[in-house]
């Protein structure tokens, strides 16, 4: 398997406008390269929710790109969108949502089954021994803690090997001590797996943690 | 980890709901099953036991009862008719197969039916050991008489008066089993043959006991007269002869002889009539009711009319079945539907790892279809089940063995109609989950 190219863009934005009645994001340009990590910051209602829907193909944008791995998908079908979304990008949400009918090791493999990639489950095993949660890989989710959840969730959204991790408030409802476990966990993952990362937050104490930040609010 | 896999699991995780909607699916399906088995095994013995029938002539009174009493051997007969009626209609030329049939009596409940052994050819039924009667009193048994009676061949038993166990018993007279028929599922099973001329001699035996009597009062008025005309011997040799008569003669030889004195007045119950002709439906019925003091029965057309009246009842029947259906059926889209309400953060989740809108409605129509197919099978399984229990507790009653190893026509049409019904109840939640909006969804959350 060839190494990807270190200085590849990962997400590139270039003059995006999103609004209903009157613009409510405009980005003139955005770019994240492999293994790099970048903090959305800003406060309630800047944004920072739909900039990741944009990122993520769930909204459409009404001018400007947004390229995934080189692919503008604001030119694609919504099933082709999803297709893309499915296998370039992980998405660990603010509240979890792991499918609460099925197992832990199978929550993972039904992101790999969802993104079209080969079902590997030892791929996925081995991601869940990494957050040490190889013991639980039989349990149901209603049976885990908020910080296992907050774990699987994060190996779920890479058990596909996507080229984008996006986590949307990963931090939000977790202490200090798990705040910083879940940053590191999230960053050591897109080292690993040579993906990039971007971290939707308005917790000032993702800041110290991370490559850069990207602050809406400030540009708002 | 497949969307079917997923969707059970769904469904495993309310397994509650589901078992409930399941469960009163099958309740709906096993009612509209159960009408269709019984009217189809319902219908097919009455078409099985009419075989080969095309008419029936007897007595006059109720169609339906000659029917009833002659075919299917479930009602009295309305009365006797002469056997010289047998002389004109089976010369008919509209008739092939004229065969009498004489009732009266019965042993264990199981009739007594005097015929000649076209009878049993009428159901393509053969002997199964033994052979057909060649004189009076030897009698063929039903496979169901034999089952239930311990009579086999060489057995003997007393025929009882009457078409109902209870009656006076013919002890001067027993028959005795000479052949056993194969088992037919038809009325045959629970007959008991013998020839015409046992049952005329079973109760010619009553009437030469009268006659036997009346010859008696005559011989006694005779000895008085004698006794009047003391010394007078006018017609000694016949006296004698009378005297000597009386003493010899056995009990079953003066009613043969009281039946030969008889013969004229021989009557049988019924003629059972196959036409030679398909002419003979419009001809023959008509003819016999119009030029004769007897009355023509069609089985085909009293049947029809028969199971008309009950068909109503059916209808009624099928109709609280398909609302108990129609009711499982929004109870589904209900349970799934509400369960879209909590799941639609779970959907909206399931789009942002990949799924297509048609992925989310694919998932949806098979939670769908999976309670439809399962309450339509254990639907089908409870009415069969239920049929075949009802066939061992009732047994083969009138002829009709109940059993649920069959799959009746209308059964097809059902599950066809139970899958649309699941097509449409899986329609309504399915849609939705295609039309969940993600963005707004998990900016609600």
């Amino acid at each position: 398997m060839a190494m990807p190219d270190k200085n590849a863009l990962v997400v590139e934005l270039n003059n995006l406008e999103f609004g209903y009645e009157k613009p409510i994001l405009r980005i003139d340009h955005f770019a994240l390269k492999i293994r790099e990590s970048v903090a959305v910051l800003g406060p309630s209602g800047c944004g920072k929710t739909t900039f990741m829907h944009l990122i993520a193909g769930l909204l459409r944008p009404q001018n400007g790109s947004v390229k995934i791995n080189g692919t503008d998908i604001t030119a694609l079908s919504e099933a082709s969108v999803d297709r893309v979304r499915g296998q370039n990008i992980g998405i660990v949400f603010q509240q979890l949502h792991l499918v609460p009918s099925i197992s832990v090791i199978d929550n993972l493999l039904l992101g790999q089954r969802l993104a079209r990639v080969p079902t590997d489950r030892s791929f996925a095993m081995e991601l869940l021994a990494q957050l040490g949660l190889a013991h639980l890989i039989d349990q149901m989710p209603a049976n885990l803690s908020q910080g296992e959840s907050q774990r699987v969730a994060i190996a779920r959204s890479i058990a596909h090997r996507p080229s984008l991790l996006i986590a949307d408030e990963p931090t939000s409802a977790l202490d200090r001590a798990n705040t910083e476990d879940a940053l590191g966990v999230l960053q050591e993952m897109t080292y690993t797996n040579a993906a990039a990362l971007i971290i939707v937050t308005h917790d000032e104490r993702v800041r110290g943690s991370i490559d850069r930040v990207f602050d809406l609010g400030a540009k708002a | 980890m497949s969307l079917f896999r997923l969707a059970l699991a769904n469904l495993n995780l309310s397994r509650l709901s589901s078992a409930m909607n399941v469960i009163l699916l099958a309740l709906g399906t096993a009612s509209i099953a159960t009408l269709l088995l019984a009217s189809a095994q319902l219908s097919s013995a009455l078409t099985r036991n009419a075989a080969g029938i095309d008419l029936v002539i007897g007595a006059k009174g109720s169609p339906l009862q000659l029917v009833l009493a002659g075919v299917y051997h479930a009602d009295v007969p309305p009365g006797n008719i002469p056997l010289a009626a047998m002389d004109r209609w089976q010369h008919h030329p509209m008739v092939k197969r004229a065969i009498p049939i004489s009732i009266g009596d019965s042993f264990n409940g199981y009739r007594i039916v005097g015929t000649t052994t076209d009878f049993a050819a009428l159901y393509d039924a053969e002997l199964l050991a033994g052979e057909y009667w060649h004189e009076p009193f030897q009698a063929v048994i039903g496979s169901q008489v034999a089952a239930t009676t311990n009579l086999s061949i060489g057995s003997q038993f007393d025929g009882v008066h009457g078409l109902t166990d209870g009656g006076d018993r013919h002890e001067q007279s027993s028959y005795q089993v000479v052949g056993q028929l194969v088992k037919t599922d038809s009325v045959l099973d629970r007959l008991i043959f013998t020839s015409l001329e046992s049952v005329w001699q079973m109760h010619g035996d009553h009437r030469a006991s009268e006659h036997e009597n009346a010859h008696e009062h005559e011989d006694k008025r005779q000895d008085e007269h004698e006794e009047a005309h003391e010394h007078e011997n006018e017609r000694p040799q016949e006296h004698a002869s009378n005297t000597v008569q009386r003493a010899t003669v056995e009990h079953r030889r003066n009613a043969s002889a009281a039946f030969s004195n008889h013969e004229t007045h021989r009557e049988i119950t019924m003629i059972l009539i196959k036409f030679s002709s398909p002419l003979g439906m419009l001809t023959l019925p008509r003819e016999v009711n119009e030029t004769s003091s007897l009355q023509a029965a069609a089985p085909a057309l009293e049947i029809a009319r028969l199971v008309q009246v009950v068909g109503v009842g059916l209808n009624w029947l099928n109709a609280f079945a398909a609302i108990l259906v129609l009711s499982a059926a929004l109870s589904i889209v209900a349970a799934l539907y509400a369960s879209l309400r909590a799941r639609r953060q779970g959907l909206a989740l399931l789009r942002c790892l990949g799924a297509t809108r048609w992925e989310l409605f694919y998932l949806l129509y098979i939670e769908g279809m999976v309670l439809t197919v399962a309450g339509t099978f254990f639907g089908l399984l409870l009415a069969h089940a239920g049929m075949t229990l009802l066939g061992i507790v009732l047994g083969a009653g009138q002829g009709l063995a109940f059993s649920g190893w069959m799959w009746a026509s209308g059964e097809s049409v059902l599950v066809v109609g139970m899958l649309l019904v699941g097509v449409f109840t899986a329609l309504l939640p399915a849609v939705q989950a295609y039309r969940t909006n993600v963005p707004a969804t998990l900016s609600s959350g």
